[in-house]
Formats: C-alpha cells, sequence, structure tokens
C-alpha cells in the first residue's frame, strides 16, 4: 500500500448555521494514511472510521475531485485549500504533510459565506453577482457565424486567463475584508475583453459590482491574499480592470429608455 | 411498451428541418401559463432550461450540487466537434455524421445522429455569441485540433477546459433567465422520484439535501436531464454525487431504460494507487497526438525505471497492431489492448488485485521533435495535474495511464422528440440512449448535451405542450402525488432505521459492486462471469439493506444517507447492466463479449484477431428493457434501419 502518515487532526464542528461549533480532536481516527491519498480521500478515510464509530461523519462539500467544478474547498492550518501553490483541496495529496504533523481544517469564514454544516458553507452569493449581469445576452438562433467575429490570439488567451476561474471561494476566505473582488473582476474581465461582450460592458460592471456589496462582501485594499490562494492563479490585475470599468461606467451607463412605439 | 420512434423519413439532410415544420408551436402569449421541470444542470439541462424560459415557459431547475455551475459537463476537458470545416479539409455534415455512427458501430439511429452533426455547426455559433473564450489563431480565427481518432480537425477546443467553458456559458444563459424571473433554481434538491398520472409525467418528488424536506413538485412537463451512471462502478471519472437514482426511478415508474449494458471505458486515466481511491481522474485523450503508448516487452522489465528500458525491449503494441491509427485509435479499442497487455503480465505501476494496472504514455519523442515548450504550450496544465496527483513530472518520466469507466452510452429510450415512452417525459444528453450508439467518439458528448437543450428540446416540447394543453386536475392532494411521497418517506425512514444498527458503510458495499461490475460488465464480459454477476448481485444488495450503516436521521443534511439511496439504485441497475450484456450476445463496440472476437489470420500480416464481431441479423437494434417489479425486467427491441451507411466492420 505504499507509505503511510499519522497525523494530529483537529476539525471544525458545527451542527448549522446558528448552532454554535468547535474544533474536535480526531487524531484517535487520523492514523495510518496513505501518502497518496488526496486531501478529501483522507477526510473520507477518517469519515469511515467515524461512522463505524458511530460518530456523524465531517460533512464537507466536494464532488469533481479534479480541480475543475469548485465545490471543495476547506480552510487548512489557516490556508484556503491548504499549503500547496494552485491546487484545490481535491488535489492536494498527503504527501506534502509529514508524518505526526498537525493539521486544522476549517470551513470559508466570511460574513458573506454562511456555514450550513460543518466545513459546508453557503455560496449562493456568487451566484446571485452572476445573475446580476455576469453574461452575455445571446438568444438561441441569432448568433452569427462564429469565424465573423475575429478575437485576436492574445485577446483570446486573456479572456482565457479570467475565464478559468472555478467560484470556489477561496480568494473571499484568504482576503481579511472577506472580498469577492477577484471573484467578481474575473468573471467581468472575462465578458469584459471580448468583442461580445462589449455591448453590455457598464451594465454588467455595474450590477455586479453593486450586488457584490449588498451581498456583504468587503471592499478591496490591495493585500492581494486573494491571488495567492487562487487555485487557478487569477491575476489581481483584473481587479485594476474592473475598478476602471466601474468608474467610467458610473459616469456615463444611463439605463435604456424604453421607446413606446405603436405597431401602424 | 410503445416504441414508436417518430423518426421521420425521406432525404435525410432534410429529415429535422421537416420536422421542425410538422412540430406544432404555442403561442407567445399562451407560453407563460406553462411550467416545465429540468432536472439537472449541466449542458442538456442549463441549455434547455434557458432556452425554454427564454422563449417564454417557467421553467422549475433543480441540482444536487450547491450551485448550477457545478455540473459535471464541467470536467471534460478536449472539446467538442462541429462539421464547420474551417480548416478546408474534407470535414462535412455528412461525414461527421458517417464517423459518428460508425464510431458507434452501428447501433444508433441514422436520423438522430444525422440531425446532431447537423446541429453542431449551430452550437459553435451561439457558445461564441455567449462569450466562450475558444482558442483562437493569430489572424484571430478560430483554431481546430483532430481529436480521438478523426482525420479531419473539427474539434474546437478552449486550453483543456472546453467543457469548463462551455457549462459555464450555459450557467451565464440560466442565470439571465434567474435574473428575469423565468427560472426559479433549486440548488442542493435532489430528485426522489417521478410523479405519474394517467400515463403522463406530472411532476416530480425531491429531497431537499440540506433540510431533509421532501416536497411534490408539479409541472406540465419535466426534462431529465441527470448524466450518466457511470459511477455504477464506484470508481469511475464522474464527479463523485453523480448518480443515476433520477432515471432509474423513472425506469421504475414505466421508462425503458436502453442499451444499459453499453459503458464507455476511456483509455487514458491516471492508474489507481490504492484502495481508498475516491475517484479516477481522467487525462484529455489529446494527449494521444504526441504520446506513444507502450509497455516493456518482458515482465521482469516492468518495475524498472522506463527510462533505463532500451527502445528493442518497448512494446508499442497501439502502432504494432495498427499502423494506420497508432496511439489515435477509437477508445474502445484502445483500452481494450491496455487490459490486454496488463492481463498479460505486461502492465507497470502499483499492483491492484494482482494485477500491475498501468501503460506509459511517453512524451520523449515529441518533446525532441517540438521542444519541451511548444508541448508545454499544448499540455501544460494535464501535465501539471498529473504531477499533482502522482508525485511524478511527466516531462521526465513516462506517464502511465490505465482505462476507466468515463461514459455511458445507455439511457432512458427516446423517441425523436427526445420523449420517452412516458407521455410528457423527455431525456436529454448523456441520461438519454440517443446518438452515441454502442461507442462515443471523442468531442461528441458535449455536442450531444447542447444540441439537446439548445436546439431540440425547445422545439419539441413546445409541441407536445401544444398537442396537449396545460396539465390540469393534478395538485399536491392527488393520490399519486401523496402515494409518491409516502412511498419516498417509508424508503428513507427504512434506511435510517437499519442504519442505526448497521455493520457496514455504504462505500464498502459501493466498492464491491463496483469490483463484480468493473470484472463482469467491464472492458470485456462473457457469458460464465455475467451470470456469477447476477448471482452475487442481488445477494449483495441484500446485505447492503440489512447491513447498511448511518449514522444520523433523515431530516438534516445527512451524506450517507444521500449516498444509501444512491447505491441502492446502483444496485438495481447493475443488475440490469449484467442482463443487457448478457442477452447481447455479440460483441460491438464498447460491448465486447469474449465468445464474439476475430481469430489471427495465419495470411493476414498485422492481423492480431481480438476484434469485435457483430451480429447484424440478429442485434441490429436497441433492447429496450421494462421494470417488471422488484429485480424483474422485461426485454423489448426497437429495429435500427440503415439507409445511408453501409453496415461494416470497423478496421483500423
Amino acid at each position: 500500500m505504499g507509505e503511510t502518515i499519522d497525523l494530529k487532526l483537529h476539525v471544525w464542528r458545527q451542527s448549522g448555521p446558528n448552532a454554535p461549533g468547535r474544533f474536535e480532536d480526531y487524531t484517535h481516527y487520523a492514523k495510518a494514511i496513505p501518502t497518496h491519498a488526496s486531501f478529501l480521500e483522507f477526510l473520507d478515510i477518517v469519515n469511515e472510521r467515524l461512522i463505524l464509530a458511530g460518530i456523524e461523519p465531517i460533512a464537507f462539500d466536494h464532488d469533481c475531485r479534479e480541480g475543475i467544478c469548485g465545490m471543495c474547498g476547506v480552510v487548512i492550518n489557516g490556508r484556503p485549500h491548504g499549503p500547496r501553490k494552485a491546487t484545490t483541496t481535491c488535489q492536494l495529496h498527503m504527501r506534502h504533510f509529514r508524518n505526526g504533523e498537525e493539521i486544522w481544517v476549517e470551513p470559508w469564514r466570511a460574513k458573506a459565506f454562511p456555514i450550513v454544516k460543518d466545513l459546508i458553507v453557503d455560496r449562493s452569493a456568487f451566484d446571485r453577482i452572476i445573475q446580476a449581469g455576469g453574461y452575455i445576452t445571446a438568444r438561441v438562433g441569432s448568433a452569427p457565424d462564429a469565424n465573423a467575429i475575429l478575437i485576436p490570439k492574445q485577446v483570446a488567451e486573456e479572456a482565457m486567463d479570467a475565464a478559468a476561474c472555478i467560484g470556489c471561494g477561496a480568494c473571499v476566505a484568504a482576503c481579511p475584508n472577506g472580498s469577492a473582488s477577484l471573484f467578481v473582476a474575473a468573471k467581468l474581465g472575462h465578458f469584459n475583453s471580448l468583442p461580445q461582450g462589449k455591448p453590455e460592458l457598464d451594465r454588467r460592471v455595474l450590477g455586479m459590482v453593486t450586488q457584490h456589496e449588498k451581498e456583504g462582501f468587503g471592499g478591496c485594499s490591495n493585500h492581494y491574499l486573494c491571488e495567492a490562494a487562487c487555485p487557478k492563479e487569477i491575476s489581481v490585475k483584473w481587479i485594476a480592470k474592473m475598478n476602471r470599468d466601474f468608474i467610467r461606467a458610473s459616469l456615463r451607463y444611463a439605463p435604456p429608455v424604453e421607446r413606446k412605439e405603436g405597431y401602424g | 411498451m410503445d416504441l414508436k420512434s417518430n423518426t421521420p423519413t425521406g432525404p435525410i439532410e432534410k429529415r429535422w428541418q421537416n420536422h421542425k415544420f410538422q412540430l406544432q408551436l404555442v403561442n407567445p402569449a399562451n407560453r407563460r401559463k406553462y411550467k416545465i421541470i429540468v432536472v439537472g444542470t449541466g449542458l442538456a439541462g442549463a441549455s434547455a432550461g434557458a432556452t425554454l424560459a427564454d422563449l417564454g415557459y417557467n421553467v422549475l431547475s433543480f441540482c444536487y450540487q450547491d450551485s448550477p455551475r457545478r455540473a459535471h459537463s464541467i470536467a471534460a476537458q478536449g472539446g467538442i466537434n462541429a462539421a464547420k470545416n474551417y480548416q478546408g479539409d474534407g470535414d462535412s455534415v455528412f461525414r461527421l455524421f458517417y464517423e459518428t455512427i460508425k464510431g458507434g458501430d452501428f447501433r444508433a439511429r441514422e436520423s438522430n445522429v444525422y440531425r446532431l452533426a447537423e446541429i453542431s455547426v449551430d452550437i459553435i455559433d451561439q457558445c461564441v455569441a455567449l462569450g466562450v473564450p475558444f482558442a483562437r489563431e493569430y489572424g484571430g480565427l478560430l483554431a481546430n485540433r483532430s481529436f480521438g481518432g478523426t482525420q479531419v480537425s473539427r474539434t474546437f477546443y478552449a486550453r483543456g477546459q472546453t467543457g469548463q467553458q462551455l457549462l459555464l456559458a450555459a450557467y451565464s444563459a440560466l442565470s439571465r433567465m434567474i435574473a428575469a424571473g423565468k427560472v426559479q433554481m433549486r440548488p442542493r434538491c435532489e430528485m426522489i422520484d417521478l410523479i405519474v398520472v394517467d400515463g403522463r409525467a406530472r411532476g416530480i418528488v425531491t429531497r431537499d439535501l440540506v433540510t431533509g424536506k421532501l416536497e411534490a413538485h408539479l409541472g406540465d412537463a419535466v426534462i431529465l436531464a441527470t448524466g450518466g451512471y457511470g459511477n455504477v462502478f464506484y470508481l469511475s471519472t464522474n464527479a463523485k454525487g453523480c448518480n443515476a437514482s433520477a432515471i432509474w426511478r423513472a425506469h421504475r415508474r414505466g421508462a425503458g431504460f436502453a442499451n444499459p449494458c453499453f459503458t464507455q471505458i476511456h483509455p487514458t486515466s491516471i492508474p489507481q494507487a490504492g484502495e481508498y481511491q475516491s475517484k479516477l481522474t481522467l487525462m484529455s485523450e489529446s494527449l494521444r497526438n504526441d504520446g506513444r503508448i507502450w509497455v516493456p516487452r518482458k515482465p521482469e522489465d516492468c518495475t524498472k525505471d522506463p527510462r533505463s528500458i532500451p527502445e528493442r525491449d518497448r512494446y508499442y503494441y497501439l502502432e504494432e497492431k495498427y499502423p494506420k491509427f497508432g496511439n489515435l485509435m477509437p477508445r474502445d479499442i484502445a483500452s481494450r489492448q491496455a487490459k490486454f497487455v496488463c492481463d498479460q503480465g505486461l502492465g507497470v505501476g502499483p499492483e491492484i488485485d494482482g494485477v500491475r494496472r498501468g501503460v506509459y504514455l511517453d512524451f520523449t519523442d515529441a518533446i525532441k521533435r517540438d521542444g519541451v515548450e511548444v508541448i508545454r504550450e499544448k499540455y501544460g496544465n494535464l501535465f501539471d495535474m498529473y504531477e499533482r496527483i502522482t508525485g511524478e513530472n511527466p516531462y521526465e518520466v513516462p506517464m502511465r495511464i490505465y482505462p476507466a469507466t468515463h461514459y455511458t452510452m445507455g439511457g432512458l429510450w427516446v423517441d425523436y422528440n427526445l420523449m420517452s415512452n412516458i407521455s410528457g417525459l423527455f431525456v436529454a444528453g448523456e441520461a438519454n440512449f440517443s446518438d452515441h450508439g454502442a461507442n462515443r467518439l471523442g468531442a461528441s458528448a458535449l455536442m450531444q448535451g447542447l444540441a439537446d437543450g439548445f436546439f431540440i428540446l425547445p422545439y419539441t416540447v413546445a409541441d407536445y405542450l401544444a398537442r396537449n394543453g396545460p396539465s390540469k386536475g393534478v395538485d399536491e392532494n392527488h393520490p399519486a402525488v401523496r402515494s409518491a411521497i409516502k412511498e419516498a418517506e417509508a424508503r428513507i425512514n427504512q434506511f435510517i432505521e437499519v442504519g442505526q444498527k448497521g455493520t457496514h458503510t455504504v462505500d464498502y458495499f459501493h466498492r464491491k459492486l463496483g469490483m463484480i461490475l468493473w470484472n463482469e460488465c467491464g472492458m470485456t464480459r462473457n457469458e460464465k462471469g455475467l451470470r456469477k454477476a447476477l448471482e452475487e448481485i442481488p445477494k449483495l444488495h441484500e446485505e447492503f439493506r440489512a447491513k447498511v450503516k448511518i449514522v444520523g436521521g433523515g431530516e438534516t443534511l445527512n451524506r450517507e444517507l444521500e449516498k444509501a439511496l444512491r447505491v441502492d439504485d446502483f444496485f438495481e441497475l447493475g443488475v440490469l447492466m449484467c442482463l443487457d450484456a448478457l442477452e447481447r450476445d455479440e460483441s460491438c463496440g464498447c460491448h465486447f463479449r469474449e465468445e464474439h472476437q476475430t481469430k489471427p489470420d495465419p495470411n493476414v500480416p498485422g492481423s492480431y484477431g481480438g476484434e469485435c464481431v457483430r451480429d447484424d441479423e440478429r442485434f441490429a437494434h436497441v433492447a429496450v428493457w421494462e421494470w417488471k417489479g422488484e429485480g424483474k425486467f422485461a426485454r423489448h427491441v426497437e429495429p435500427l434501419n440503415f439507409e445511408y451507411v453501409k453496415l461494416e466492420q470497423r478496421k483500423y
């Protein structure tokens, strides 16, 4: 089975959003962990042992387990997604921990991400931010030929850099202000870089930034911890671009006036 | 069982156009009177929900994840096919159609597949309009690559994250409709049962995964876009939450299940490292464009550093056996050949169950030829992913790969309108059986999901509504609704009760079920093994129901309970898969019955045998299974007629 390690494990347990939470010591259940296991498989192993001991297993979010769905994510020893650069929790492997190492596992902590249970938080605020403008209006049936719009390679690549965001929320968990600026700026950067995204640019940036504030996320004060925590290495330069676009949109945007026209 | 395929006739290139004209429309002012239930928010579900809402219908959408943006379409890496012929290399709608039918080993409907190829070009237009940042050339035109054994470059891609970008586009379209108030979204909510009244689908029963509350939702039509059932094998490339319960519960309510034994094994996954392993991670098969697949010729070399093995002792088995296509052989053949060499004792990597399950995918030559930077540009993110998971650097040491369950071609039976045999129950994407026959070609799952959701369901669901009118006379107090909720309650309580005293976890049983299916109903199958599995699975299922351990109750977030309900359905599905594999007494595509394979021909140089032998006389049909009560099924048949494609043996 290869090499195994024993860990000193502390996990945040909280039965519901309003219940008091606490760290539980699960060192007893965290022995002989294969180093090839992923961090989530480590939690699986601990859970399997907890269940057989009649203890409710640790609730945590996860799905694809290949670093792309954005559903998993816990704070490990104070760092969102743990110690490895550009790595989601599901792709972090136990070979990066030492035998006997102490591990503290907590949920994302932010005002706009209320705890659902144990390590699970409610990130629906992200969905509402997208609903406030994170799209390009394109009705099925009216799209022109895909090659009708030429997009320079460099522009497409930049848009893709921003579009790589998986919406996990690590940026928020890392930020001392609990800001989701990097998340919002990434989505804006993706659409606003592309010619198809230009017509709705002003409305999009105003809508999304306003919703971001409404949800209770903090503002950006240039700590850049978000970029360091981001498993997809989204650059903070998008935040600067967002701020510029926001100011410009605030000055020039006027909502379209509904013109009433008769049908003859 | 009524299996009218409603396939149009006439010239194949006119069929969809003519059919669309025959379909009835719903007056724009009347659309708001209808409510459509959509389960699942992957490519098919999100695009269907967004498009129907944009047309004016009310949509009620469900997903089990915390957000519709997480559906597993997101994990598709390689790309999406379209017959645009942007490269001018001889592609056409007919060629894509022909290759898809042939790749599926002639077990899909011609009309459906032609429509898929025809719509493929519109999908790319629509996705670019929605802002998908597809790869571009320096001049600004869209870039294409050849993918998974095709000789034309028709695959559009966004780095190795095509599925992510397409899903986020569909999700953004859905979000726009949520904001417009036309889609009501229910995340963390799982379908537990289908409500059928007088032969029509009228709604679903769901369980709120946070509060445990059971609810009935009623509507005028139900669309299931709930993905495939690959997790029946426990280890697969699917997300952990992917499950068959929605389609299985619909099957138990009368929907026919088509070709359940058609499950695709993808050739390039990272091999299993140990027993605790929870899932397998796919490496995009675009890697096969530049990587060379080999194993050592001598078993004693299998534990050596691969770099120390000289060229003459390396067995490039795909290149040797299939010089024309080499490492780009279709998925089913590439997978089986990997299994064969490993079963011969030539596999590499850790031993699992006494067999080294791994082969090398080697980029040394490609790096020598193109330079490390070119390879990094093409595959950098995949190489990084490989290193994160295995701790080995693929720029220096050859990757190890092994086949893994990836996609299920089987699914609920649907007619040309994507409607099941239950009136008003539509099934889209991987959840249906419709387009891929016995084997799916690379980069065509994304194509099918979006074709169904953006371009087919909006027409066919409208036709159904126009013909049948709003559903009347069914409310929460209807006996069928109340009994469906009662049954769900009883089933959950049963698990909670047993679970208190249980002795083994859900995963323990799921792993065991998966092992039986992987061994007996996986890459190769034979009568003896299938009969053995058909004895073992029901026994294990009984044990599961009596001994599964679940801590905690039903009225809260309880992941073990969720899993137990899903695995309970996987057990029944596993039986049906084996039954279907047993009854289909031929080999075709992914379904390799050892009894039906070619023998090596001593007169033909390079003839190794071991290929599928189809039996078109007896099996050129879709097998559709009807639920007949606990563990009993009846087999029905929809014959397949080929007018445009000549049935031939796939030769490579």
